[in-house]
């Protein structure tokens, strides 16, 4: 159980992680999502104490992680992608950790046959490539059997076959009853690999939801219309859960509507239609609505993109 | 790279591991030392400088002692002579000191190093006391064998350990060196860049006495004995400048700055974001 309140990171007059509170419950396989800057590395680096909070607390189990008298016992963290000295060997740098808290060399041997790097464990680890020091960072992290596991990014540059492998490795570990939070800037991977979301943008919490939510919220459908006289139809489309979006010249995003009753009521009115499109946003899109206000830097086209495209609030 | 997808629970039953404590750093420290090539390398030229360069001094010394000049004759230091390679050695060792810890900065293994032990303190002082006693045992054997090594080359012109300030000259150099080392760590940990730690110490140790020798000479009395590697220097130097602080008062000084630099170490350790 990982709990954070009011967590707060400045640096200098920038607020790179602003007051959040959220618990990461144990069992379960959490999502940390939020675009490129959003704050997730920070808050990750404050959870497992290398950077200090501006204000605010976080505790791992009730403890804050310095006072854990054997933290990789209690946590294990995959921190940006490289946290090893390139000119050590994986096995010595595996022993050099296992040290710190008395683990033996046997358990060291056991996880690098887990995680596939046994061929290799002779190897300066600096020759590695990004899939085996990734493997690399998983030993270290299981290391010392912890309860809590904190992966920033973990899937990021493997191969289908290492996503994989981490995708199904994070659901056992969370089902033996261990708390685990994983990163990522992208929903298709959390889709598939997490349970909860908690979605972050520029430092403040944006949702704290069940996936599941997610999905039902995404994929509220929508109807594309065109019309040439869609002045006209768009005053026609009113009611209590309707939402009307001028998408484009003679082009409407009609929401709480189905595309039937939009046709029959044009109909009705004598307007014709020239397009009418169901339409279901990806989860992708709903993350990208989500977050669109809280995106750190865009690109040039991001922001036409999405822009004009209404915000479905998930609760938090 | 294909691996089976095996399930963690093969490491069930959950693991108890026993809490962090100096001790256990001080063994993941050792480790983290001698697994890297570097270490050894650099140990090896710093130790087989102070071992050897003083006999291939001493040896050209004695082949050409009756082309010296008569003061020069008079004022020859059998004892200087053969640790000459100390100069090097302690540029090798007080870099190898910062390397220690700015490797870890460099490549991001600080952060596996803190994560493991969140106190933090202990690592640094783990890191100063494995390399502190590795550099003590290791060149003080390289001094004697420098010594020795150099009076053997030296022929009619030697002195014996028993001859005045020898051995206080002998064992003092690999003193000095081990403050050296311990004030490389230090710097490491307080500049965490390979290049800011290892500039700083070489101007520390061996600029900054240039730099007073160009101011007025008042001042260069007032100064120059305090400066780290001057007062360090007033240990093993048998022919010292009329400034200079007495050997033991020197060396007090020298380990002042050391300990000065270690807790400021510690302070910018404990504060800093990793």
């Amino acid at each position: 159980m990982i709990h954070l309140q009011q967590l707060t990171k400045q640096y200098g007059s920038k607020t790179v992680v602003d007051e959040l509170d959220f618990t990461v419950r144990p069992g379960i396989v959490t999502g940390f999502l939020g675009p490129n800057g959003a704050g997730k590395s920070t808050t990750m680096r404050m959870i497992v104490g290398l950077d200090r909070p501006t204000s605010g607390s976080v505790t791992i189990d009730g403890k804050s992680y310095a006072d854990l008298p054997a933290p990789l016992n209690e946590v294990g963290a995959l921190l940006e992608a490289r946290s090893v000295h390139t000119g050590r060997t994986a096995y010595n740098h595996l022993r050099v950790l296992a040290a710190t808290h008395g683990i033996s060399r046997s358990r060291v041997l056991d996880l690098i046959e887990m995680v596939g790097l046994a061929d290799v464990a002779g190897q300066r680890a600096g020759a590695f490539s990004l899939g085996m020091g990734q493997r690399l960072g998983i030993a270290a992290t299981l290391l010392g059997d912890p309860g809590t596991l904190i992966l920033d990014e973990p899937v990021n540059g493997l191969d289908p076959d290492g996503i994989l492998w981490i995708r199904n490795l994070l659901k056992e570990l969370a089902a033996e009853g261990r708390t685990v939070l994983i990163s990522s800037h992208l929903m298709s991977e959390m889709a598939l690999t997490a349970e909860h979301l908690i979605v972050i943008g520029k430092g403040k919490l944006i949702a704290d939801t069940p996936i599941a939510d997610m999905i039902t919220a995404a994929s509220r459908a929508s109807v594309l219309v065109r019309s040439p006289d869609s002045r006209k139809l768009q005053s026609l489309l009113t009611g209590p859960d309707v939402g009307v979006i001028e998408s484009g010249p003679d082009l409407l995003e009609v929401s709480g509507l189905s595309a039937p009753q939009i046709g029959d009521l044009a109909a009705a009115h004598g307007i014709a239609i020239h397009e009418l499109t169901p339409q279901r946003a990806s989860l992708e899109e709903a993350f990208m609505k989500l977050t669109n206000d809280a995106i750190e830097f865009h690109g040039g086209t991001t922001a036409d993109m999405t822009s004009g495209i209404s915000e479905p609030r998930v609760a938090a | 790279m294909t691996t089976a997808t095996e399930s963690a629970s093969t490491l069930a039953p959950r693991l108890t591991v026993g809490p962090v404590n100096q001790r256990k750093v001080i063994t993941a420290e050792w480790l983290k030392l001698i697994t890297l090539r570097s270490s050894w390398i650099t140990i090896t030229l710093g130790i087989g400088a102070l071992a050897l360069m003083g006999g291939v001094i001493g040896f050209f010394v004695n082949r050409d002692w009756d082309h010296m000049r008569p003061g020069r004759q008079a004022a020859f230091d059998a004892v200087g002579t053969s640790l000459s390679g100390a100069q090097f050695t302690q540029l090798a060792i007080g870099v190898m000191g910062v390397l220690f810890v700015t490797g870890e900065y460099g490549t991001g293994m600080i952060r596996s190093t803190l994560t493991a032990v969140p106190k933090r303190l202990p690592v640094l002082w783990g890191k100063a006391l494995v390399f502190g006693a590795i550099t003590l045992v290791l060149t003080e054997i390289a001094s004697f064998v420098g010594f020795f090594v150099g009076q053997a080359t030296l022929g009619t012109h030697a002195v014996t350990l028993s001859s005045d300030g020898a051995l206080r000259a002998v064992i003092g150099t690999g003193l000095y060196l081990t403050v050296v080392a311990l004030i490389g760590v230090a710097l490491g940990f307080i500049i965490r860049s390979t290049a800011g730690g290892i500039a700083a110490l070489v101007a520390i140790l061996l600029v900054l006495p240039g730099v007073v020798s160009i101011l007025p000479e008042t001042w260069q009395t007032n100064i120059s004995p305090y400066l780290p590697s001057n007062a360090g220097a007033a240990l093993y130097d048998l022919h010292p400048e009329s400034t200079s602080l007495a050997p033991w008062n020197g060396f007090a000084v020298f380990c002042l700055y050391a300990a000065a630099a270690l807790v400021a170490a510690a302070i910018v350790l404990k504060r800093r974001d990793a």
